[in-house]
């Protein structure tokens, strides 16, 4: 095959949506493989390690967000009907869930609070813009809420976006070794703080480490964006003075 | 498994038109996790069909994450302008969220079981 002729066929390809849809299941089953191999290690989160080789190839081909998002939007819809799925693991955990709700509803209050007051007094303090702040606070709820809230705040719903990813990736790998240090191991805990504070990122994570873990984190990602939604939009500017 | 689908995405279409219709600040998937766990409840749990779709869509969470996140790419330029103070903010304040939701939960659950 002659340069020219690859050239043509790269170009073809590279503008329909199958090559970018192929590429985006190809990695995640290469970054899975590696998460496996090093034992289910949270630092090799197939999340990560996925969309590095992911950016760094786009970059490289020149290919712009939009046209790989047209082959990768088959995927990414998918986010909805299994998010719907996450019933079915908190059925099986109901009567757990339900004993403990005093206990849960309390956590809530208080790691929802944390998270998301002190992302914006640490950021106003070290001297972060006003945009940048209001897209910073609702960074532990999972995206579309985020998205909803920063806009209310005066913050830009896809510098969120991206403060929700981030956020939840980091989650995802430090959560088990934080808590672990504190002498915090039980799955009710570890669950429950890793889908509070890094959402569905960070719920997938706990499914890899047990179905009662990710049922939690489940739990914990729902309640804390309702939670989140209804108190910051408010909160947050009467806090706010004193925040900063 | 495609009546296990249909079963998922038509709880989100309930979750998506209720959230229209009551102005939910809540996204649809979301409520329709709600409604299918209400269902659930009723149906005193789910077929096997709908269990084994779920836990195969379950178990591939991370992929759905995959597209959106390759997004960060667009953002790039705008996060080297502040990236230190929002680092700072994003990493520390996750850490006080982790530990004060985990140890919040584990005291009050650790007392309850010593004093059973």
């Amino acid at each position: 095959m002659t340069p020219d002729s690859m050239t043509e066929i790269w170009v073809y390809l590279s503008a329909q949506p199958l090559l970018w849809l192929t590429l985006t299941l190809a990695i995640y089953l290469l970054a899975v493989f590696l998460h496996r191999k090093s034992g289910g290690h949270p630092a090799v989160n197939p999340v990560l390690i996925s969309v590095s080789i992911l950016v760094a190839l786009l970059l490289a081909t020149d290919t712009p967000y939009q046209r790989y998002f047209d082959g990768a939007q088959f995927v990414h819809f998918l986010l909805g009907p299994t998010t719907v799925a996450l019933a079915v693991p908190l059925h099986a955990q109901l009567k757990r869930l339900l004993a403990m709700s005093g206990p849960l509803l309390i956590a809530l209050v208080v790691g929802s609070l944390v998270a998301g007051l002190s992302a914006y007094a640490i950021g106003a303090w070290l001297g972060a813009s006003a945009p940048t702040l209001a897209s910073l606070a609702p960074k532990s709820v999972t995206t579309p809420i985020a998205m909803g809230i920063a806009e209310r705040l005066g913050g830009l719903a896809s510098l969120t976006a991206v403060f929700v990813i981030l956020t939840g990736i980091f989650g995802a790998i430090f959560a088990t070794g934080i808590l672990r240090c504190l002498g915090v191991k039980d799955e009710a805990s570890v669950g429950f703080a890793m889908g509070l504070a890094s959402h569905g990122i960070g719920t997938a994570r706990a499914f890899q480490l047990s179905e009662q873990t990710g049922a939690f984190a489940a739990l914990a990602m729902g309640i804390n964006g309702l939670f989140t939604a209804l108190t910051l939009p408010w909160l947050l500017p009467l806090l706010a003075p004193l925040l900063r | 498994m495609i009546a296990a689908l249909a079963t998922l995405l038509a709880f989100q279409l309930a979750g998506e038109a209720l959230r229209v219709a009551l102005h939910l600040p809540v996204p649809g998937p979301v409520i329709g996790m709600a409604l299918l766990l209400v269902w659930l409840i009723i149906r005193r749990g789910p077929g096997e069909p709908l269990r084994h779709t779920s836990g195969t869509l379950l178990q591939n969470l991370s992929l759905m994450f995959v597209p959106a996140g390759t997004g960060v790419m667009l953002h790039v330029g705008r996060l080297a302008d502040e990236a230190w103070p929002i680092a700072i903010a994003l990493v520390a304040s996750t850490v006080l969220g982790i530990v004060a939701a985990g140890l919040t939960l584990h005291r009050l659950t650790r007392h309850k079981k010593d004093a059973q």
